[in-house]
C-alpha cells in the first residue's frame, strides 16, 4: 500500500496542469481518489464531516442491483436453455455462465460509451469525475432486451449521457433519469428491437456456448406481451414453451423480459439494501407500490375485455414487466424525483398510478413503468414548487398576522 | 413554564474527549489578544497604539459603521502590537498583561436603578455589545433597534460542548444580575432556553425548557419555537456564557472576562475545565495537555462544527468557551476507504456499518471524505433541522440570491450555525454555512 502511495505520488506531478499528461488530469485524480480517501481537509465551515461521499453512495446502489443482476443472468440461460430443449440437461451454473457471457458484453459497451463521455467531460470542465454514470451504466444493460445489438447500446447510451445529462451540466443537474432516457430512445428509435417476441430470450449461441435449435412450441413472449394480445374474458398467460405460468412465476422472475426486470425477489433484496443503508427514500419506493395497487385496483374492478390487461390483479401488475425494477431503482434517483418530503409520496404515488393506466388503457406500449417514470421526472419540480409553495405561504401569513 | 418543547430532528455526534466536570488553573498566560475576525461585519477602527498601557476595560477600537459599539481590553497590560495582514487588514491587537490588573472603573450598578438607555449606554461603553447578537443577519446588534425580544440560550448541544449549569456554579447571582440587564433592553420578553433535563433557576424572565439532539441548543432554533422572527421584525440573541459578563459588570463594577473554558477532543489527554480569560493565548491553556502524537493536529477554538482553527500560538477567540482539538488527518491516505464496511467510521447514512452501534464514541479528523459535488441527496439536511425551513430550498435560492425566495423561505431566521450539521452530513460536501453567511451579507447590504 505504501509503495502504491509513492508511486502515485511519483507520478503526480505529470499530471498537473503543465505536466506531461495534463490531459488526464481528470481522469488520474478520479483513479486515485478511488484508490485512496482524499485527505484534502475542511478549509471552512465544519471540521468534521460524515463519512459518506458520493463514490459510498453510489457503491451502495451497485451493490443493490447485483442480486437482480446474477438473477437476470441467470435467467437469460435458463430462458435460452428452455428454448432449445435443454433445460433439464444442463446445469444452473452452465446456464448462469451463458447469461454472464451473453450480458457482459453490453455492461461493458455501456460502462466504455458512458465512462469515455463522462471522462471527457469532466476533463473539459475541469471538474473532478463524478460518480453518477457509474449506477446509470449498470442500469443500462439491465433495462433492455437480452439481444439489444450492441451498437444500438452505444449508440444510445452516447445520446442519453450527453443530452439528457451533460447538457444540463452533469451528475445532479439532470432533468431526465439517464439510464431510462437510455432506454426510451431505444425503444422509439429501434421499437422492432425493443419489443415484440424476438429479443427476450436469446436464442442463438453465446460464443458458441449453448447452440441449438429452437423447439417447436417456443414462443418469446413475455407475460405482458402476451396479455396485451389477448383476447376474451380470461387470461391465460403462460411461459415460453406453452406451459402456464402463475403468479409464484412471477414474482420469482423465470419469465422472459429485460435482463434485470423479471425478478421481484431479487429487486426485493436491493431494496431492502437501498432502504437499510437510507440511501433510497423509503417514501417514494412505498408510494409507488402504493399508486400501483391502487390503479391496478380500479383497472381491475372495471377489467374489461377491451383492456386485457385490466385483467390482471393487482399484485399481478406489480409483479409483472419492469414495474417493481422502476419502482426500486428509476423513481427512487433523487436527482430526477420530487426533493420535498411531502413531493415525494405524490411523485411516488402517481408514477405508480401512470405506469398501470398505459400498461392497461393504452394498447400501443404492453409496458408502462418507463414512460412513467419518465413523465413523473418532468412534473417532480412542479410538484416540489407547490410544496415550498405551501412552506412560502405559511411564513407571509404568519409575518401578516403580527405585523397587522 | 412547564411546557417542554421536545425536537425530534438533530444529531449528536458522539466524540471523544468529553470534558470531565472538573476545573483546573490554566497556565501563566502573558499574552492576550482581540481578533477583529470574531466579530462579523465589523469594520475595525483602532484607537490604541503599540507601546500604550491600556486597563481592563479601556477600547481598543471601535467599529467604523457604528462607533458606539466599542471592543474593550480584556485585561490590562501593555499594548504589543497592532498585526495587519493583507491591505493592512487589523488581524489582532495583542497586549502583554500586568502581574498587577488594574480596571477601568465603571461603578457598581442595580439593574433597576439604571433606565434602558443608561443600560444599553454602559453596556456600549464597557464593551458588551459585541456579544450581543442580533437576528435577521446574526451580526452584532444594532443599538439605535428596540428589540421585539431577547433570546438566551443556557444549552451548548454542540459536540463535545461545555455544560452551562456546570460554568454557572457559583455565579448564579451574575446570571440573574445579566438577565435582569437584558431586561431593561427590550419591550418585549427575555426568553431563557435550557436544557429539560438540568434546568436552570431564574426568575423575571421567561424560561423555556427544550429537548433534543444538537442543534436545539442553537439560540436560532429555540426562537423558531418560541416566537419566529418575522419579516421586519428584530431579535437580539445571547450565549447564556456571555450573560455572565454583564453580570459581573453591574456587580463588580469593572469588566471581568474570564472563563472557564472545556478544553476537548481526542487528542486532550485529560478534557477538563480550564480557568482562563477571553483572548488568552492557546499554549496557556493546551500546556502539558495534549497526548503525544506523531501526526499532524487541528486545534479548533469553540466546537468542531462552527469553531474557528487556529494555531497554538492564536488565542482564544471571544465568542467561545470551548477549545477543541482533533487529528487534521491530511498525512493518512486509506485504501479504498468508500468501500471498507467501516466499523470505525461515523456516519448518519448507515451505509457504515458503525451505525450497529450507536453508543460509540468516535475520534473524527478534519477530513472532508470525500469530493465536492452537485446535491445529489435529497432529505439529508432536513433530518438535522429542527426548524420549519427548507433547507436545500433556502441554500438554493441564496446560491441564485433570489431575495423575494430567499425572504420567503425564511432567511431572517437562520444563522450559519444553524446549518452546520447540514454541512456536516452532506454527501456533496458543499460549504453551506459559508453559502448562508455569504446569503446573509448580501441580503444586508441589499436591504440597508
Amino acid at each position: 500500500m505504501k509503495a502504491l502511495r509513492n508511486y502515485i505520488d511519483k507520478i503526480k506531478p505529470d499530471f498537473q496542469p503543465g505536466g506531461r499528461f495534463e490531459k488526464f488530469q481528470s481522469v488520474f485524480e478520479g483513479f486515485e481518489t478511488f484508490l485512496f480517501v482524499p485527505a484534502s481537509t475542511s478549509k471552512t465551515g465544519v471540521h468534521i464531516h460524515d463519512s459518506i461521499d458520493a463514490k459510498r453512495t453510489m457503491s451502495v446502489v451497485i451493490l443493490a442491483l447485483i442480486p437482480a443482476l446474477l438473477f437476470g443472468m441467470y435467467n437469460v440461460g435458463y430462458q435460452h436453455y428452455m428454448a432449445i430443449g435443454q433445460a433439464a440437461s444442463v446445469s444452473g451454473w452452465a446456464m448462469f455462465l451463458f447469461g454472464f457471457l451473453s450480458v457482459l458484453p453490453q455492461i461493458v459497451v455501456s460502462y466504455a460509451v458512458g465512462l469515455g463521455i463522462e471522462f471527457t467531460a469532466a476533463q473539459l470542465r475541469g471538474h473532478e469525475i463524478q460518480e453518477g454514470f457509474l449506477v446509470s451504466g449498470i442500469l443500462i444493460p439491465m433495462i433492455v432486451p437480452v439481444d439489444t445489438p450492441l451498437w444500438m447500446i452505444a449508440v444510445a447510451t452516447a445520446f442519453a449521457v450527453i443530452f439528457a445529462k451533460e447538457v444540463f451540466g452533469g451528475t445532479g443537474m439532470n432533468v431526465f433519469n439517464v439510464a431510462l432516457v437510455t432506454r426510451a430512445f431505444l425503444f422509439f428509435a429501434y421499437p422492432s428491437k425493443m419489443s415484440g417476441d424476438a429479443v427476450f430470450v436469446r436464442t442463438s449461441d453465446t460464443f458458441g456456448l449453448g447452440a441449438g435449435a429452437t423447439v417447436d412450441n417456443f414462443s418469446g413472449a413475455t407475460p405482458l406481451g402476451q396479455v396485451a394480445t389477448s383476447t376474451g374474458e380470461s387470461l391465460h398467460i403462460t411461459n415460453i414453451l406453452g406451459e402456464p405460468a402463475s403468479l409464484w412465476d412471477f414474482f420469482v422472475g423465470l419469465i422472459p423480459g429485460s435482463i434485470g426486470e423479471t425478478s421481484t425477489l431479487a429487486i426485493l433484496i436491493g431494496a431492502a439494501i437501498l432502504l437499510f443503508t437510507r440511501v433510497a427514500s423509503w417514501r417514494i419506493m412505498l408510494s409507488v407500490f402504493a399508486g400501483g395497487l391502487c390503479m391496478g385496483y380500479v383497472a381491475h374492478l372495471f377489467a374489461s375485455p377491451v383492456y386485457p390487461a385490466s385483467l390482471l390483479t393487482p399484485v399481478e401488475q406489480i409483479c409483472l414487466g419492469g414495474f417493481a425494477f422502476a419502482a426500486v431503482f428509476m423513481a427512487t434517483d433523487p436527482v430526477t424525483g420530487a426533493r420535498t418530503t411531502a413531493g415525494k409520496y405524490i411523485y411516488g404515488f402517481l408514477i405508480g398510478v401512470v405506469a398501470i393506466v398505459i400498461r392497461v388503457y393504452n394498447n400501443g406500449y404492453p409496458e408502462g413503468a418507463m414512460l412513467a417514470v419518465l413523465l413523473m421526472n418532468v412534473f417532480a419540480p412542479l410538484i416540489d414548487y407547490f410544496v415550498v409553495g405551501r412552506n412560502m405561504k405559511r411564513r407571509i401569513k404568519r409575518a401578516a398576522g403580527t405585523n397587522a | 413554564m412547564t411546557k417542554v418543547i421536545k425536537l425530534k430532528k438533530g444529531l449528536d455526534i458522539n466524540l471523544k474527549g468529553k470534558p470531565a466536570g472538573v476545573v483546573e488553573e490554566s497556565a501563566p498566560c502573558e499574552y492576550y489578544a482581540l481578533v477583529p475576525d470574531d466579530f462579523h461585519g465589523v469594520v475595525p477602527k483602532v484607537v490604541v497604539k503599540p507601546g500604550e498601557h491600556v486597563d481592563a476595560g479601556t477600547p481598543l477600537m471601535y467599529d467604523k459603521n457604528r462607533p458606539e459599539i466599542k471592543f474593550v481590553a480584556p485585561v490590562s497590560g501593555e499594548v504589543v502590537a497592532v498585526n495587519r495582514g493583507e491591505r493592512r487588514k487589523v488581524l489582532d491587537i495583542t497586549i502583554k498583561a500586568d502581574a498587577e490588573q488594574t480596571f477601568v472603573e465603571f461603578g457598581k450598578k442595580s439593574a433597576d436603578e439604571l433606565s434602558g438607555e443608561q443600560m444599553k449606554e454602559l453596556l456600549l461603553q464597557a464593551g458588551m455589545f459585541p456579544f450581543i447578537k442580533q437576528r435577521p443577519y446574526d451580526v452584532i446588534a444594532n443599538p439605535d433597534v428596540t428589540p421585539r425580544d431577547i433570546f438566551v440560550t443556557a444549552w451548548d448541544t454542540a459536540p463535545l460542548a461545555p455544560d452551562f449549569g456546570f460554568v454557572l456554579k457559583g455565579e448564579e447571582a451574575h446570571f440573574q444580575t445579566g438577565l435582569d440587564a437584558l431586561r431593561k433592553l427590550t419591550s418585549g420578553k427575555v426568553y431563557v432556553g435550557m436544557p429539560a433535563k438540568a434546568p436552570i433557576a431564574v426568575s423575571n424572565v421567561e424560561s423555556v425548557l427544550f429537548d433534543g439532539p444538537h442543534p436545539t441548543g442553537n439560540v436560532g432554533v429555540q426562537i423558531q419555537h418560541i416566537a419566529p422572527v418575522n419579516k421586519g421584525e428584530v431579535v437580539w440573541t445571547m450565549n447564556a456564557f456571555d450573560v455572565l459578563f454583564i453580570g459581573r459588570l453591574l456587580n463588580k463594577g469593572v469588566v471581568d472576562f474570564s472563563r472557564l473554558v472545556a478544553v476537548t477532543g481526542s487528542e486532550v489527554a485529560n478534557p477538563v475545565y480550564v480557568r482562563t480569560c477571553v483572548g488568552a493565548r492557546i499554549d496557556s491553556l493546551l500546556a502539558g495537555r495534549l497526548t503525544p502524537a506523531d501526526y499532524h493536529r487541528r486545534i479548533i477554538s469553540g466546537n468542531v462544527l462552527t469553531g474557528t482553527h487556529i494555531s497554538e500560538m492564536d488565542y482564544l477567540r471571544a465568542p467561545h468557551s470551548q477549545l477543541t482539538v482533533i487529528p487534521e488527518g491530511d498525512d493518512c491516505h486509506e485504501l479504498f476507504g468508500w468501500a471498507m464496511p467501516g466499523l470505525k467510521k461515523f456516519s448518519v447514512s448507515h451505509t457504515y456499518f458503525s451505525w450497529l452501534f450507536p453508543k460509540k464514541s468516535y475520534t473524527l479528523d478534519a477530513r472532508l471524505n470525500g469530493g465536492e459535488r452537485a446535491i445529489i441527496m435529497s432529505g439529508e439536511y432536513d433530518r438535522v433541522l429542527p426548524m420549519d425551513i427548507l433547507p436545500e430550498f433556502l441554500i438554493k435560492a441564496v446560491l441564485a440570491f433570489d431575495v423575494e425566495k430567499m425572504e420567503n423561505l425564511g432567511i431572517y431566521e437562520v444563522a450559519p450555525e444553524d446549518f452546520a450539521l447540514c454541512e456536516f452530513v452532506d454527501t456533496s460536501k458543499l460549504e453551506i454555512q459559508k453559502i448562508i453567511r455569504t446569503g446573509l451579507d448580501e441580503l444586508m447590504k441589499e436591504m440597508n
